[in-house]
């Protein structure tokens, strides 16, 4: 039953171009909606309706925004350096659409013709493709800032250039913690050991989960952190002087990049396509052939993979990322902008220093529970959830400093008359 | 497939080493030495080196190069730096140096396979013990096992050089004169 039949060169081929066709389609799909999703979600939060006229509550507004942007005119400054302003938004898109790529969506579907991962590349370095790609994001934002010849947009690519290089620190930091539990990089060996602890990550590694979402929303300049764009003070920022389809190009990558994040959210932090409570869909590739876990003697427990299995997995997954795609477009429209001053303060003074400590942290307590020779289990993940819940504590009490917790009871004493009249500077 | 692959990122990365020195604007050369510093990881990983070409375009290509271009075009370097180039008695220098790397490439190439590089290249035993740690440990562990087991003097004193270049260009970015109140 656990055996494993290997694909063909043929259909491996065959297959790989399907799944990219397909992942690259809905990933589009999905962005387009994110543009009508964020418009909707922003409007019910200022009590207001939203997009609502172009087809049942709005559905067809990404294509008529399609539409026109496709045929607006394209505008191209006169003083711009040409060949950079029109290269920058190609370089903006293309790594926004393929870091999707090694995330696993769900369980491994049995076909015919052998059984395929249901990820497009399950590359050996795993997350580091993210990272790396991801992190030639930025060219596209600084050389469009610099080609448009704006200084608005000029002071928009500077941001965005020290932004991203201060937050890769923190956003790596943040992820070693996880790779320490995972004890490999690739994305498809996270879900397995997720599975394996019994435990979602965001439990045993509840500070990194808050590092990691804090980074990911700096890099990919999402309000609170959205200092390249900032419109109160750059206009639009590096994306000032575009118009029509290369604008529209900044904001797919914008989205693709949030899909991306959120997708990483929910495999390395809620268990990729892991359904809780059940170990009936642990899966994993195994040289003796798929397997489901160790039983008490470390024999492999082998396991069938099966098409409900799939498709079950594949909507835990959705529920997931689409969870932390609204927590995004959530988040945006309830915070306000931080001072870019903040942004700096808060990823090389704060997230840094903390998430570097953390990993001494975890890495410390693993280094104590494997040497009392805790199982990989239940046990080992409570005592990591511990461990990790004390600190989160201390340092959402420390990093807080009464201005949150406490504010809100200072608020209320203040707004007695006596000391409105007092703030106000009045005579009562 | 993968020599068609080799040819193409070959050709990109030696393409854009010449692009380099020969652009007309910083932002431009700038740009071509991404071209090679990625197509240099393509050849990485068509030799299975994964993690170093992950490494290669996390490090080169998508840090040191994106603070390359923030001082760039913070100190705004338009104008034609020709004028700025002189070619003195050191210029004799860097034809010996081009002169003596070449050779050892011309050697490398030419001569036979076992010879090159110490024989390293050609011997299967090493290529399959490469193997064999990749299989065990992951394409990341299997760097980092030697890393930290039989080199770590190495990689710790590498570590203490980085630091003393830190404090290096901190005390040369110091404005002068201010030292005793900062």
């Amino acid at each position: 039953m656990g055996e494993m039949q290997e694909l063909t060169t043929f259909w491996f081929v065959t297959i790989a171009a399907i799944k990219v066709v397909a992942v690259f389609t809905v990933l589009m799909v999905v962005v387009a909606y994110m543009t009508l999703a964020e418009r909707r979600v922003s409007a019910f939060i200022q009590d207001r309706l939203g997009p609502n006229r172009v087809g049942p509550f709005g559905l067809l507004q990404p294509i008529a925004d399609g539409i026109k942007n496709i045929i607006k005119e394209e505008t191209m400054p006169g003083t711009a350096a040409k060949f950079y302003f029109v290269l920058g938004p190609a370089l903006a898109i293309m790594p926004a659409v393929v870091t999707i790529a090694v995330i696993p969506f769900a369980a491994p579907l049995p076909t015919p013709v052998g059984t395929v991962d249901m990820v497009v590349a399950d590359v050996p370095i795993g997350v580091l493709y993210i990272l790396a790609l991801s992190s030639l994001a930025v060219y596209g934002v600084v050389l469009s800032g610099w080609a448009s010849n704006n200084k608005y947009a000029f002071l928009g690519g500077l941001r965005a250039s020290a932004q991203m290089i201060s937050y890769e620190v923190a956003l790596g930091l943040s992820l070693i913690a996880v790779l320490l539990l995972v004890g490999n990089v690739t994305l498809t060996e996270a879900v397995w050991r997720q599975q394996q602890l019994g435990l979602w990550f965001v439990f045993p590694l509840s500070l990194a989960f808050i590092f990691f979402l804090i980074s990911a929303l700096a890099e990919t300049n999402r309000l609170p952190f959205d200092m390249p764009e900032a419109e109160s003070e750059l206009i639009t920022g590096y994306h000032t002087e575009y118009s029509a389809m290369k604008f529209s190009m900044f904001f797919i990558a914008e989205y693709a990049h949030v899909v991306t994040a959120s997708a990483l959210l929910a495999t390395l932090f809620l268990g990729g396509w892991d359904i809780p409570f059940w170990t009936g869909d642990d899966i994993f590739r195994h040289e003796s052939g798929w397997i489901r876990g160790f039983d008490e003697a470390g024999a492999p427990i082998p396991a069938t993979p099966s098409v409900l299995i799939t498709l079950l997995t594949l909507a835990a997954f959705s529920v997931k990322t689409g969870f932390f795609l609204l927590l995004y477009i959530w988040i945006r429209w309830t915070l306000p902008r931080f001072r870019y001053d903040q942004v700096m303060h808060l990823g090389w003074k704060v997230l840094l220093p903390s998430s570097l400590g953390y990993i001494m942290l975890i890495a410390g307590t693993m280094l104590v529970l494997d040497q009392l020779g805790i199982p990989f289990g239940i046990l080992y993940g409570g005592v990591l959830t511990v461990v990790s819940g004390i600190t989160t504590l201390a340092f959402l009490f420390f990093v807080d400093r009464d201005r949150v917790i406490a504010g809100a009871h200072r608020r209320r004493v203040a707004r007695s008359p006596a000391a409105d009249a007092d703030a106000l500077g009045l005579d009562c | 497939m993968t020599d068609a692959l080799f040819v193409l990122f070959a050709v990109v990365s030696v393409g854009g080493a010449v692009g380099v020195v020969t652009g007309r604007s910083p932002v431009a050369s700038l740009l071509f030495m991404v071209a090679t510093l990625a197509s240099l990881a393509g050849i990485y990983v068509l030799l299975e080196a994964h993690f170093l070409a992950a490494i290669q375009v996390l490090v080169y290509a998508g840090a040191i190069m994106v603070l390359f271009l923030f001082v760039i075009m913070l100190l705004n370097l338009g104008h034609d730096y020709r004028a700025d180039l002189r070619f003195g008695s050191w210029s004799l220098l860097s034809v010996v140096v081009v002169g003596l790397t070449a050779s050892v490439l011309v050697q490398g190439i030419t001569g036979s396979e076992a010879d090159a590089f110490g024989g390293h290249l050609a011997d299967p035993a090493a290529a399959a013990a490469i193997d064999l740690a990749v299989a065990e440990k992951g394409a990341v562990g299997a760097i980092a096992d030697p890393l930290f087991t039989d080199y770590v003097v190495a990689f710790e004193v590498i570590g203490l050089l980085l630091l003393v270049a830190i404090v290096a260009a901190v005390v040369l970015a110091k404005p002068r004169g201010r030292s005793e109140d900062a």
